[in-house]
């Protein structure tokens, strides 16, 4: 097992990471004190979580580009909720932002599985229409601090043993996900269909709904986070999370995820999303311009894909060696 | 008056020759001292049974694979195709039996893609490739327009530009390997007219086809292979029916097949009036408990179309089929697992083993609901699963956590077969299940597949391969383009037989 891990994507990730981590603590050498790094697992939670929602979907052999523009209208929606009335307890619209994002998901499922659109084509269009949307329920407004109750704000900062809460979610949907991947049929069918989906059909899988599920799936984490984002930064408008969407599939491919589907672990897309968030939560105190962020994490990609690309040949000589007939 | 008659020697020199070719890898030896010659202006049929070596001479005489003996001679000179462009530039071209062309370019970016014909700054001249493929066009007689877009034609039209293509490099030898497999009675007619006027331009051709009419029709010579050697070749002139087939299936049984004899029991499977739009039409058969049940036939007869129907992949038009005797309804591969049908697909990579997941994982695949409990797999249960079929297949892998794309072909094999096997099926449909595999592999699976209709398992075999459904089958049905075309017990099995309903040749008379 141990020998298994040294040589997996995981222990490279795992050793980029602490690498980088020598570097930064030798300019600033707080930034690895532990207060500091639980704060940087908070500030990532939320990449974390979108990312496992992302790899889902990319094992399936699709991608879903819509995820930032779901959080941001599941996050608008709750938030005007919560102006409108602000007794609502939390749990309840954490599941109506649950719900929500899945619905949305479940939208770009059903494209991709009964009118077999390709997924990207799906979930450009449904970014662009899903942040439309905001506009229009909010008509371009911003909803403020001050607008939003106080239990709203103060969720995800609320401290259970020592940790806020939002650390906490991130840790149970790492959980959930790993126990979703590795331990469920409906898992184990997004390793299946990704892989080899020809094949998949032949052992009696529903390629279309296993797709479905995953985007689901995703939607369903995309809006969770959506109330998390609101509520942490206690603002909500058309904006929030521009672009966001593209970090998650850095993370994602970062970590090991192949884009081709079928390939790619929990572990993976968590490391993949801290890589990003240790680098974001850094440059500022190492007195690097955030605007090398966009450029680091560009090239992280890139070696990430050469390294995949790498270990995917590899595997493919090996089945090459069969005796070929005539 | 004088008489000039000994300028044309009697028989023309050929444009080329093959001599004493031979061709192995690992394990078998796949051609051995087989010669060819071709003809300018003539057109010699090259007939075998499939795995005779016809597809290994074609890729050797195109510079794709390269012979452990022997001497390819072009107009007289040795020479030597060392990458399939030495054999392009030699003029020796192929027409494939499925034709690679790019449907989104024009037809005269299709016919001179590679070798355009060039203008100024080195940019392509399209005028002029225009003009050009208009002219190759007119040549080979195809009322088509160059400008067109390649996917707005039908497939002979495909097929003519395929053909002129092959004819744009200038080519002297023209392979056409099973050309009138896809074509129309009306395209296949085109089809001849061009070999004439291939001919008549003193071309030499050589032809593959499985189809005797055809072969009798256009044909000059005739070279026969079986198993990888020369069985006969001639005029076809001085040849019948009865002796090309006699020369491709007389042969040397050389494996030994594992046949059990086994009780036939009851029957788990009757299939009536099954039709399909367009692949079969009206299949009646039953299948018994330990029967081996051979489907036999040419490539494109409808036999895999058939049985992924009876697998729930495609829909029937009409028909129904009986499970154990109650009237089944199967609208998704999951319903005939369910109902005890698997079907183990012929193209392993594309259909078989899901590289990336472990061994036992593609074990375990389609019996997760018996490997899980309250929605949840049990990793232990599903180990024990895989380790108990693969070890009845005697798979070597280092470890079932192993990934399946480590294994050898043959292994991988076992691995798809231990997945079925699983499921506990009444019925296993094994389509082409030794092609493409080692010898070694080959009777491990015949053995098992004994061993399994031993077991009171019903087995559909669909193959290509004659041996192996006189080897193994106890009754086969022959399909010919989508049709059955003759059911024969074991004891009224022949080559000759399988051959002949095969192809449609009529039974020679006794």
């Amino acid at each position: 097992m141990i020998k298994q891990f040294i040589k997996s994507r995981e222990a490279l990730l795992v050793l980029a990471i602490l690498i980088l981590l020598g570097l930064i603590s030798s300019r600033f050498s707080g930034f690895i004190a532990p207060r500091n790094m639980a704060s940087v697992f908070q500030d990532t939670s939320i990449l974390i979580m979108l990312a496992l929602g992302q790899m889902v979907v990319i094992l399936t052999r699709c991608i879903d580009l819509s995820v930032a523009s779901n959080l941001a209208l599941t996050g608008m929606v709750v938030g005007l909720i919560n102006v409108a009335a602000p007794g609502l307890p939390v749990p309840v619209l954490l599941l109506v932002a649950m719900s929500l994002g899945a619905f949305l998901g479940a939208i770009n499922g059903i494209l991709v599985w009964k009118v077999d659109i390709p997924p990207i084509v799906v979930t450009l269009g449904t970014l662009t229409v899903y942040r439309g949307i905001i506009f229009l329920i909010s008509d371009g407004a911003w909803i403020n601090a001050h607008e939003m109750s106080a239990s709203f704000k103060a969720f995800p900062r609320y401290e259970l043993l020592g940790q806020p809460v939002l650390s906490w979610m991130a840790v149970a949907s790492i959980i959930l996900f790993y126990l979703l991947v590795v331990r469920t049929p409906l898992g184990r069918a997004f390793y299946a269909v990704g892989g080899n989906p020809h094949a998949a059909v032949y052992t009696g899988i529903n390629v279309g709904f296993t797709r479905f599920m995953a985007f689901v799936i995703a939607g369903a984490i995309s809006g969770v986070c959506g109330y998390l984002w609101v509520s942490r930064y206690a603002v909500a408008y058309v904006d929030i999370a521009g672009g966001f969407e593209l970090e998650v599939v850095a993370a994602c491919v970062i970590g090991g995820i192949s884009i081709a589907g079928g390939i790619g672990t929990i572990g993976g897309a968590v490391l993949g999303a801290l890589f990003l968030g240790i680098i974001k939560n850094a440059l500022p105190v190492v007195d690097i311009s955030p605007f090398w962020q966009l450029a680091i994490s560009g090239s992280a990609i890139i070696i990430a894909v050469a390294v995949n690309a790498r270990s995917e040949r590899k595997k493919g000589r090996i089945i090459l060696k069969k005796a070929e007939h005539a | 008056m004088l008489a000039s008659d000994t300028t044309t020697p009697k028989t023309a020199e050929a444009a080329l020759s093959l001599r004493g070719i031979s061709k192995e890898f690992p394990g078998v030896k796949a051609l051995s001292d087989v010669s060819l010659d071709l003809y300018p202006g003539q057109v010699t049929a090259l007939v075998g049974e499939n795995g005779a070596g016809k597809s290994t001479i074609v890729k050797i005489l195109t510079g794709i694979y390269q012979p452990n003996g022997g001497t390819i001679e072009v107009a007289g000179q040795k020479t030597q195709f060392a990458n399939a462009h030495a054999a392009s530039a030699a003029g020796v071209t192929a027409i494939h039996q499925e034709t690679v062309l790019f449907d989104d370019l024009s037809v005269a970016e299709n016919i001179f893609i590679g070798h355009a014909p060039r203008g100024r700054f080195g940019l392509i001249d399209r005028a002029k490739m225009n003009e050009n493929a208009r002219a190759i066009l007119k040549q080979v007689g195809a009322d088509i327009n160059p400008v067109t877009r390649l996917r707005d034609l039908g497939i002979a039209s495909k097929h003519m530009v395929a053909i002129s293509r092959a004819l744009s490099v200038d080519a002297q030898v023209v392979i056409m390997d099973e050309p009138t497999a896809a074509l129309s009675h009306k395209e296949i007619a085109e089809l001849y007219e061009l070999v004439e006027k291939l001919k008549a331009d003193g071309k030499a051709i050589l032809f593959i086809s499985h189809k005797f009419d055809e072969i009798f029709r256009i044909a000059d010579r005739y070279t026969v292979f079986r198993d990888g050697q020369m069985a006969g070749e001639g005029l076809i002139e001085d040849v019948s029916e009865d002796d090309l087939v006699t020369m491709m299936v007389g042969r040397s049984v050389d494996q030994i097949y594992p046949k059990k004899d086994v009780t036939i029991g009851e029957p788990v499977l009757t299939v009536s009036g099954y039709s399909h739009p367009t692949e079969f039409d009206d299949i009646n058969f039953e299948l018994r408990q330990g029967e081996i049940l051979g489907f036999y036939g040419l490539v494109g007869a409808g036999r895999s179309e058939l049985m992924q129907a009876l697998f729930g992949i495609t829909k029937p038009s009409k028909g129904a089929i009986k499970i154990a005797g109650d009237i089944a309804i199967v609208r998704s591969p999951a319903e005939a697992i369910g109902r005890g049908i698997v079907y183990v697909p012929e193209d392993r990579g594309k259909q078989g083993a899901i590289i990336g997941l472990p061994i036992f994982q593609n074990v375990t695949l389609p019996s997760l609901h018996k490997t899980s409990q309250q929605g949840f797999l049990k990793l232990a249960e599903e180990f024990k699963l895989a380790r108990e079929y693969t070890a009845r297949l005697d798979l070597r892998a280092a470890s079932l956590d192993q990934d399946i794309g480590e294994l050898s072909g043959g292994n991988q094999q076992k691995v798809v077969i231990a997945k079925w096997l699983a499921t506990k099926p009444r019925v296993i449909v094994v389509d082409e299940p030794t092609k493409g595999i080692d010898i070694g592999s080959k009777a491990a699976v015949h053995e098992f597949m004994g061993e399994l209709a031993a077991n009171g398992l019903a087995i559909i075999m669909v193959s290509s391969e004659l041996p192996e459904i006189l080897g193994m089958a106890d009754r086969a049905i022959v399909m010919r383009e989508g049709r059955m075309a003759g059911e024969f017990k074991r004891s009224e099995m022949t080559a000759d037989r399988l051959v002949r309903a095969a192809a449609g040749i009529k039974e020679k008379a006794v």
